[in-house]
């Protein structure tokens, strides 16, 4: 039956249309995934030496013991985002002669094998390498290694166990932020040294090899635990429904004084508050408004103004940039319903163009405490925004007109590249690259307010030919109507 | 008021509909019915210029639909649930498509009003967005949304698939009245025999994209069609 599922998952993988699809997304996949590898095992190599030549007169093991417990809470805390217990595509197993408790299994074991869990191997194997080589006792070392493997474990399934429990509750991931922040902060406080804790235990385990039995026992508890939670679960009305959301209605009437392209309004601003993928470029946006943190006070950068103007047109054009490089994927769940409702192709865009309009000018407010850093600052942030509403909400319209890739909006948000295809990436450039250029020539040779000009001046070229442009960008979007229906009707 | 002429569309060299020409009166209830990939959506698709012909035009009320968008004011679809925002409650769904037709709130709400026997207390109110509806529900709503604004033309494809026996009947009997109290064109396909020669006046056969039977409903058609079909 095992070798069923396996071939199962097998056949998933390589003949999702995904995989098919989009290669470049997995080439770029293998290489986060071959770079966090590298990472892993320079870390492997490198310890070692390093805390020997920093520390000479400590034991490198007992130092990098005394840091597990960090490594385990970061690793908790990112699986809780990024790992989830693959129960989805069992559902046909259900009424097939199979035993349930042989599907959890499955499952569970399942999630053993995962990236997660063989990442840190990359690691911990080199280092105790260099450790046996370095006259540790071969025992301890492999004791150790094993108890790493073993407390990987532990952090993978005490993570489902979590993701269970919140998810039940509502909270989404608040208690884990909450655990996660409890903890580090009881520990960092000395409250409890978790640290110390967890780093005597490891080496009274290196040391009394039998104690390994206590993790291990630990480790089986918590795998009883998650199939004690999953098996009642396995019902089409259990863990394996769809969650329907309580619908929250409003009016919006507010949107109303922008006539005829307000009802779009009113569904754009629902698209991005109601569906989990848009919603969380809002979120982008609170984190770009603190980029300018890292630049600002830095005096590295404080003779680059062009790397200001990076900074200027990213905080004042993030929510465009991540929200219009999708226009108009995100409709593309009911695109034919636009196409054949009594909607006017350039209503639609202007409605997207206002949108991007106001979210410019609203990051620049928002931006406006930045002139704590300088007056030159706001100088710069509001040429972005001239820039960012004049040309680059042009270009992403124009952008846009090439999209073929479809956005199914209730998937997650978070390493989801569906929808991103050739068009983001020859697109980012110019949005974020050509302003610098036309800010660092006249800059360089006349001299800032010259800069600054010229992206005032080009912004204002691309407002007051506003019509021109959409009237062109229109014709763009009719030409491809029929390309764009065929692309969004086929489903990933 | 619909005209196809020397209509084709062909996928990679095959070809999935042909019509020479086909004329739809206004205020006609016209009925397709075939076999899967007869071309009856593809047939449709044109009419709503969401693909394009390989060759010939629909003429839609003296617009030729892939010249011109001034169709859209009088011409409604509901041809799957891509025609759906998922997101929307379905209230918010009606109220939208109704801006869009030039009705307000209130409008939209007395609109609506004539149709609770068909929503049945499971669409209106319930807080949940279109995407949480079952299937038929979700059916109920499109079908509902056709109709806003006194379109002319009326697009609807397999109308009675996925609905409960009780909605089927009465959704047969809406089809009927609209027809008799307004001057709608109503394009409806099924694979329900029964249902099509209930409702449509006119009844048009496609097998493999060709025209193969036109018939004025009358007491022998379903005989005919069924003959037809099982032949």
């Amino acid at each position: 039956m095992i070798k069923h599922f396996i071939n199962f998952e097998w056949k998933q993988f390589f003949r999702s249309s995904y995989w098919q699809k989009s290669i470049a997304i997995n080439i770029l996949m293998v290489f986060l995934a071959l770079y966090f590898i590298l990472v892993f095992l320079a870390l492997g190599f490198g310890l070692y030496p390093i805390l020997k030549k920093q520390f000479p007169e400590s034991d490198p093991l007992i130092m990098v013991n005394g840091f597990l417990f960090y490594w385990f809470l970061g690793d908790l805390v990112m699986r809780f985002f990024l790992q989830k217990l693959p129960v989805m595509n069992i559902k046909p197993l259900l009424i097939l002669p199979v035993k349930r408790s042989k599907i959890v299994h499955y499952v569970l074991g399942k999630s053993m094998i995962s990236f997660f869990n063989f990442l840190p191997l990359f690691a911990v194997i080199p280092f105790g390498a260099i450790l046996i080589s370095e006259d540790y006792h071969t025992t301890t070392i492999l004791i150790w290694m094993l108890l790493m493997v073993v407390f990987t474990f532990i952090v993978n399934f005490l993570n489902f166990i979590i993701e269970s429990k919140s998810a039940e509750t509502e909270l989404s991931f608040l208690p884990i932020i909450a655990i996660a922040s409890g903890l580090f902060a009881l520990n960092y406080f000395e409250v409890i040294s978790f640290s110390s804790l967890l780093s005597n235990a490891v080496n009274g385990i290196t040391e009394n090899p039998v104690l390994i039995v206590i993790p291990i026992t630990f480790l089986a508890i918590l795998y009883f635990v998650n199939y004690s939670i999953l098996r009642p679960k396995l019902y089409v009305d259990g863990s394996l429904k769809e969650k329907a959301q309580i619908a929250t209605t409003s009016d919006l009437t507010w949107t109303r004084r922008f006539g005829d392209i307000a009802p779009f309004l009113q569904l754009d601003l629902k698209l991005i508050w109601r569906n989990k993928r848009p919603r969380s470029s809002v979120f982008i946006v609170v984190m770009g408004l603190f980029y300018g943190l890292i630049f600002y006070p830095n005096p590295t950068y404080q003779n680059m103004p062009a790397m200001f103007i990076f900074v200027g047109i990213f905080v004042t054009g993030i929510f465009m940039i991540n929200f219009g490089q999708f226009i108009p994927a995100w409709d593309s769940g009911y695109y034919k319903l636009l196409m054949s409702q009594n909607i006017k192709y350039k209503q639609y865009l202007n409605s997207k163009f206002s949108l991007m309009l106001m979210s410019a000018i609203l990051m620049f407010i928002l931006s406006i405490p930045y002139v704590y850093f300088g007056w030159k600052i706001l100088v710069i942030h509001f040429a972005a925004m001239i820039y960012n509403i004049g040309v680059n909400s042009h270009v992403l319209l124009f952008g846009g007109s090439f999209n073929r890739k479809k956005i199914d909006l209730t998937q997650r948000a978070a390493f989801n590249y569906q929808g991103t295809g050739a068009v983001q990436w020859l697109i980012g450039f110019p949005l974020l690259l050509f302003p610098i250029l036309f800010f660092y020539f006249p800059y360089k040779f006349i001299g800032f307010e010259a800069g600054i000009a010229t992206l005032i001046i080009l912004g204002g070229i691309g407002i007051i030919l506003h019509q021109k442009l959409m009237n062109g960008i229109t014709k763009r979007y009719l030409k491809s109507k029929h390309k764009m229906i065929s692309a969004f009707d086929q489903s990933n | 008021m619909i005209q196809a002429t020397e209509l084709s569309k062909k996928y990679g060299g095959i070809t999935v509909l042909n019509i020479d020409n086909l004329e739809i009166p206004k205020g006609q209830t016209f009925g397709l019915v075939g076999n899967n990939g007869a071309g009856k959506t593809t047939f449709f698709n044109l009419i709503l210029d969401l693909i394009n012909p390989t060759t010939g035009s629909v003429i839609n009320n003296n617009i030729q639909v892939n010249k011109s968008e001034d169709w859209k004011p009088f011409t409604a679809a509901f041809i799957d649930e891509s025609f759906l925002i998922g997101y929307l409650t379905p209230e918010e769904y009606f109220y939208f498509i109704g801006e869009l037709r030039g009705m307000n709130k209130a409008d939209i709400d007395s609109f609506l009003a004539q149709f609770s026997e068909i929503f049945n207390d499971e669409i209106i109110g319930k807080k949940k967005y279109l995407r949480d509806l079952s299937k038929g529900n979700q059916k109920k709503a499109g079908i509902v949304a056709a109709l806003i604004g006194n379109p002319e033309v009326i697009v609807l494809d397999e109308p009675f698939a996925n609905l409960d026996p009780t909605t089927q009947i009465r959704l047969k009997k809406l089809l009927g009245e609209l027809t008799k109290n307004s001057n709608a064109t109503v394009l409806i396909s099924s694979h329900d025999l029964g249902h099509v020669t209930e409702v449509c006046e006119r009844i048009v056969v496609l097998d493999k994209g060709l025209i193969v039977k036109d018939l004025k409903t009358s007491e022998e058609t379903l005989k005919d069609l069924e003959a037809y079909f099982s032949a």
